[in-house]
């Protein structure tokens, strides 16, 4: 009989879901089966099981080979290479607890470094918007309970949260949405016709590149204003249309994604959208929230936020710290040519950096600490393998609408490795020693 | 006036953050006191000297007091950042901030500027003869203040986010410009002598927009209220006047409601 280890949460995307059920081999070692969760949630945990796993830190050799090396080894390159950088950039943070946040944001204040998370290429222009704009929020929770008016733009649940719709947006019945779906009206603004697209009441099918006209256009019609016959493609009766639904509904919330964040106006995307759904509180109540990836990148965000008042993009190199996406961010220094030294922890610059970038992390010492193998791993200099969090070993993740929630351990590391905090710890000791601090 | 001039001798391999470029940090200084003023590479500091010869004295105030920086500095940034008087000239490319929150005097760039040049400055004039890069007289991250005073002329073309919150001072361009024209812009001119791309006078409150070529998609949110004569920067012509944007909040004056106006040249 195998035991069943339940609540369970899903150390995969931002959705945090945390109803998960694990079954485990009756000595503990072993996961047998994953209950609840999406396929690729379901695959991380199973993924820890595979048996080509690395299990020892790596280092390259001049002939392009690997040799295995103890944690004590990896310990010392790790810390005396950040200790001698002038810049070292320290990215990553995304797939890991907060603690270990915590203790890493400690070496970069010790060593001067630029701390930088996924948000990077993902979300940052979402907070820059916040910044510039506020932004009017809510918790998944309150969506599942009282939504009526459900947007989401430039982004696809079905693929990239898989669970988002079931649990919190589109089909669950909650308090004040008893008849669930059929009492939402669904709105997707994608130039895709996404499988999320395909279950929408409206998919407007945006231009390429135009949604800050869209959101501008929707601004204009909530005031009744005159509007030229199509923006960004849409008829401007639809766009009325889709005004005037917006404003009808009891509770509103605007989801989005990449599509927005990442393409032409980026931050002023996000900053429009904040805007339209502060006009919408004129008539209705309305939120808006970031479908954020990486299962802790808004953990990332909170920690830097607290420790440092910036969610990313923070750099520590003068003893004070500053932000200006565009300077501080990890590819303007990558391809700019001012960092001296890269380590990544929680996150795979080698498969979403662009190539220029990925080049200069190959030319400088780096560290990669990753429990996987990944393109990452494979241009750093030195690889350490660690424990899966959320899988091996618990710590605090913040879903994406900045809910902390504690992950839960479910099965022991293989024998003798190290979790990202346990080695973060023993090279903050040796960061402390080298600098004296 | 006495010069100071700065001579490049080594290229930093990290960039150099050097906010003691300025009149302001040379005035009353020998040429010795001055290549021992501190400049940042990452975390570490090391004196002036290491990186330039320093020639000449400064003048007794930042304003008796003309910097020159003989050669190429693209990988310096911070030059001439919130200076109150006197000039630099630099007779090559710069690096990020040049002029960033200044308050006045002059600054010349023979070459190019990379982005953040005349960032949040209140008075003085900026004259790049090459390109400007991205973020020219916009506001630093988070702040609702833009370039307040002042002149930015560029000869070259300019980059993306030019004028981002302005509120107040000129933006002059002689070419072309890449998207978003005085976003969120709230008072200030900006002219663009070439061609816009799109994206301008996003979320506009007030302030004027010149554009004398094409702008490839206009925004929604601008309608045409009919056509004016002016001159502009000493070019006069027959203008199409737009006011907008009509999605944003307009402040109201003397029982009028004020809106930012985009002028686009027949
Ligand atoms: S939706 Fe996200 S958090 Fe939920 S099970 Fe799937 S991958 Fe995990």
């Amino acid at each position: 009989m195998a035991k069943l280890v339940t609540d369970v949460v899903c150390p995969f995307c931002g959705t945090l879901c945390d109803d998960l059920e694990v079954g485990v081999s009756d000595d503990g070692t072993k996961i047998l089966e994953v209950y609840n969760a999406c396929a690729i949630g379901a695959e991380k945990f199973l993924h820890s099981q595979a048996k080509d796993r690395v299990t020892r830190p790596r280092m390259k050799q001049e002939d392009g080979s690997w040799k295995e090396i103890s944690y004590d080894e990896a310990v010392e390159y790790t810390a005396t290479t950040l200790a001698a950088a002038r810049k070292p950039l320290m990215y990553g943070w995304s797939s890991t607890n907060c603690e270990a946040q915590a203790i890493g944001t400690e070496i970069g204040e010790m060593v001067g470094a630029v701390m930088d998370n996924t948000a990077t290429v993902c979300h940052g222009t979402t907070l820059i918007a916040v910044q510039d704009v506020g932004v009017p929020s809510c918790t998944l929770g309150e969506i599942l309970n009282r939504a009526d008016r459900i947007v989401f733009w430039g982004c696809n649940p079905a693929h990239a949260h898989p669970r988002h719709m079931s649990r919190y947006s589109i089909f669950p019945r909650g308090f004040f949405t008893g008849k669930g779906a059929k009492g939402r009206k669904m709105v997707v603004v994608d130039p895709r016709v996404t499988d999320t697209a395909k279950t929408a009441d409206i998919h407007l099918q945006v231009e390429q590149g135009r949604d800050y006209e869209l959101l501008t256009a929707l601004r204009v019609a909530f005031k009744g204003e005159w509007l030229p016959d199509t923006v960004a493609g849409i008829p401007k009766k639809t766009i009325y249309e889709v005004a005037d639904i917006m404003k009808s509904g009891r509770f509103g919330i605007i989801f989005f994604g990449m599509g927005v964040t990442q393409s032409l106006s980026k931050n002023h995307n996000i900053d429009q959208a904040i805007c339209v759904t502060r006009d919408l509180n004129e008539y209705t109540k309305w939120n808006i929230m970031p479908m954020r990836g990486h299962y802790n990148v808004t953990g990332s965000g909170e920690v830097w936020g607290w420790l440092h008042g910036f969610p990313f993009a923070l750099d520590l190199s003068r003893g004070f710290a500053r932000y200006n996406p565009g300077d501080t961010t990890s590819n303007d220094l990558l391809v700019r040519d001012e960092v001296d030294a890269v380590f990544v922890i929680g996150s795979d610059p080698g498969a979403h950096f662009p190539n220029s970038s990925v080049k200069k992390i190959w030319d400088l010492p780096s560290i990669c600490i990753d429990p996987h193998l990944t393109p990452t791993t494979a241009v750093c200099k030195l690889h350490v393998p660690v424990a899966f969090v959320g899988v091996e070993t618990g710590g605090c993740a913040y879903r994406m609408d900045n809910v902390p929630i504690e992950c839960r351990k479910v099965v022991d590391p293989p024998e003798g490795m190290l979790t990202d905090l346990e080695f973060l710890e023993r090279v903050t000791a040796r960061v402390r020693e080298l600098k004296g601090a | 006036m006495a010069t100071v001039t700065l001579k490049p001798i080594k290229v930093p391999d990290l960039r150099l953050e050097a906010d003691n470029i300025k009149p302001d940090a040379f005035a009353g200084k020998k040429a010795a006191e001055i290549a021992d003023l501190h400049v940042y590479c990452g975390n570490s500091q090391y004196p002036l000297g290491e990186f330039f010869e320093v020639a000449g004295e400064g003048g007794a105030t930042a304003a008796e007091t003309e910097v020159v920086i003989d050669g190429d500095v693209s990988r310096v940034k911070y030059i001439g950042m919130k200076m109150t008087a006197g000039s630099v000239l630099v007779k090559g490319n710069a690096d990020m901030y040049v002029g960033a929150w200044m308050e006045g005097g002059t600054i010349t760039v023979n070459g190019d500027t990379d982005a953040f040049a005349g960032m949040g400055m209140t008075g003085g004039e900026i004259n790049v003869l090459g390109n400007a890069g991205n973020y020219l007289g916009a506001a630093y991250r988070g702040d609702w203040r833009g370039m307040q005073g002042g002149v930015i002329r560029v000869a070259g073309d300019a980059g993306s986010d030019i004028g981002t919150f302005m509120r107040g001072g000129e933006i002059i361009v002689n070419g072309n410009v890449d998207v978003h024209v005085g976003t969120h812009q709230e008072g200030g001119t900006i002219i663009v002598k070439g061609d816009a791309k799109s994206k301008v006078g996003g979320q506009m409150v007030e302030g004027e927009i010149y554009v004398f070529g094409d702008i490839e998609v206009m925004m929604p949110g601008f309608q045409h209220i009919g056509d004016v004569d002016v001159a502009v920067d000493g070019v006069s012509g027959r203008f199409a006047c737009y006011k907008g944007d009509m999605g944003e909040r307009h402040p109201r004056r003397k029982g009028e409601t004020i809106y930012g106006k985009l002028y686009l040249k027949y």
